[in-house]
């Protein structure tokens, strides 16, 4: 399994056409206590940069974008119930969604651990 | 609007005399109303907001215009541009009030007491300029002195013990009152108020002084610094209204719902910009109404979320929204047409797209816990 980034601050734990998505720590930390999390459902199908989910802090509200086109094959609906879960396990257990990749390819355009820290340095 | 933006300078933020404290104690600085401000430090903005209402918490608030208006006469002038009386505000006393245009609407909201030789104002900071020029242009005669001094706010339940085990005499002070003490060899002026909902204090220092000062505040252990962040959920808790936001020059004070700063007498005689409209809104009802508004779900309403009734017509829209971490919840102020503003009506916020069912309710969301 290989972890990339976008510069949205999303990571995605990719194993073949399959992806675990979520926020990155650095993400979270800037947003502040996060108090709202609106997840779309499994099923629902994204083109790259649609607006897949919502994310309110105590500071502001902020959308999550596709960094890749896919399929949701299962959304974390424990972070509607526990939304400060994002700022305790960002990276780990407050995934957002699982994803269907519709486009492999697509990850070379995307950040690997090295780039993603240049990138928020 | 009544903008500056043909005077307001373009340059760099300006910094408070407490700004390398800030960054020293780890603060957020962001630009706001021009002035590099913390919006929060190491707590958070929810445990800043908890801090200030289980302990207390220490506020920058010296972006703020401080005036004094000293000359004959010039508590009747300032009731010339402002619907409050102060001809009648004892010494030692604060009174909020607000300059009203024209067409009844709000310029600024402020606070003015009484010192006794002269007025000491308080003013927003994004109004500073506008607000000064106000002044001076109306209050003929009256001597109008922007102060060079910082001004730093204590508030929260351990308030009273922080600041009167330095100054004994706040202990003394009730809600809205102010007097002038010595602070650690410095004059400053104490006053009862903030805009937390909470007790507290705000105290004008020094600018030379208000670093050390500041240190030996958070030598105690109930205090914590608080950042913007904070300072705008508990104000919104409390339901009070932010300038720019839930009062500006469209609205009016009643319906805003500050009737009770308007006293009776300058409610009868009028003698203030707008009073024709303000005197029509307090007999006939205003058309729409400030109310508080709470979500239903989990979704906070920001400010700018329209609000329609149960049949999808558009009757409002949020002026003010976020998380009360208190409150445990999202909550909201907005402007509902008269009709729905009864406490108790069930409404629908549009949040992207989706109608959400809230409820309003008669503000605050969190108890006032003033020491009258």
């Amino acid at each position: 399994m290989t972890t990339y980034y976008s510069e949205e601050h999303e990571w995605l734990e990719v194993d073949g056409d399959t992806a675990t998505l979520g926020i990155t720590k650095h993400a979270a930390e800037a947003l502040g206590e996060v108090v709202f999390v609106e997840l779309k459902e499994a099923g629902d199908t994204f083109d790259k940069d649609d607006e897949i989910g919502v994310v309110e802090s105590v500071k502001a509200a902020s959308e999550l974008y596709a960094p890749l086109a896919g399929e949701i094959t299962e959304a974390n609906t424990t972070l509607e119930d526990n939304p400060g879960s994002v700022n305790e396990d960002p990276e780990g257990n407050a995934w957002f969604y699982k994803i269907k990749l519709a486009d492999v390819s697509e990850l070379e355009a995307l950040m690997d651990e090295t780039a993603y820290k240049a990138f928020i340095a | 609007m009544i903008q500056f933006g043909a005077n307001l300078p373009m340059t760099e933020p300006q910094k408070t005399p407490l700004y390398d404290l800030h960054v020293e104690l780890g603060g957020k600085m962001v630009d706001f109303a021009g002035w590099m401000m913390p919006v929060n430090y190491g707590l958070g903005v929810a445990g800043e907001h908890k801090q200030c209402r289980e302990k207390a918490a220490l506020f920058d608030v010296s972006h703020m215009g401080q005036v004094e208006l000293h000359g004959e006469g010039a508590a009747e002038k300032l009731e010339a541009i402002a619907p409050s009386a102060f001809t009648t505000l004892p010494v030692g006393k604060a009174r909020y009030t607000f300059f009203t245009n024209p067409d009844g609407g709000i310029m600024d909201d402020l606070i003015v007491s009484n010192a006794g030789d002269y007025l000491y104002v308080v003013v927003n900071a994004s109004m500073r300029d506008q607000d000064i020029g106000h002044m001076r242009a109306n209050l003929d005669g009256i001597e109008v002195i922007e102060l060079d001094r910082a001004l730093i706010a204590i508030q929260g339940p351990a308030a009273e013990t922080i600041v009167s085990a330095v100054a004994p005499v706040a202990a003394d002070l009730k809600f809205m009152e102010s007097t002038v003490a010595d602070l650690f060899g410095a004059e400053c002026r104490i006053s009862r108020l903030g805009y937390t909902g909470e007790d507290g204090y705000e105290i004008s220092i020094p600018t030379d002084r208000v670093v050390d000062i500041t240190r030996e505040f958070l030598k105690q252990d109930d205090l914590e610094m608080a950042g913007l962040g904070a300072r705008d959920s508990l104000r919104l808790e409390a339901g009070l209204c932010l300038y720019g936001n839930d009062i500006d020059n469209s609205t009016s004070p009643v319906e805003a719902n500050l009737n009770w700063a308007m006293q009776e007498r300058r409610r009868e005689e009028g003698g203030f910009p707008g009073a024709e409209r303000v005197q029509r809104e307090l007999k006939d009802g205003p058309s729409r109404k400030l109310v508080g508004i709470k979500p239903e779900g989990r979704a906070p309403a920001r400010r700018g979320v329209e609000v329609a009734d149960k049949d999808g017509n558009l009757i409002g829209a949020i002026s003010s929204g976020g998380f009360g971490p208190t409150y445990g919840g999202p909550v909201s102020m907005g402007y509902i047409a008269a009709e729905f503003a009864e406490p108790g009506t069930e409404v629908n916020l549009l949040i992207r797209g989706k109608a959400m069912p809230a409820t309003i309710i008669k503000l605050p969301f969190v108890q006032q816990n003033y020491k009258r």
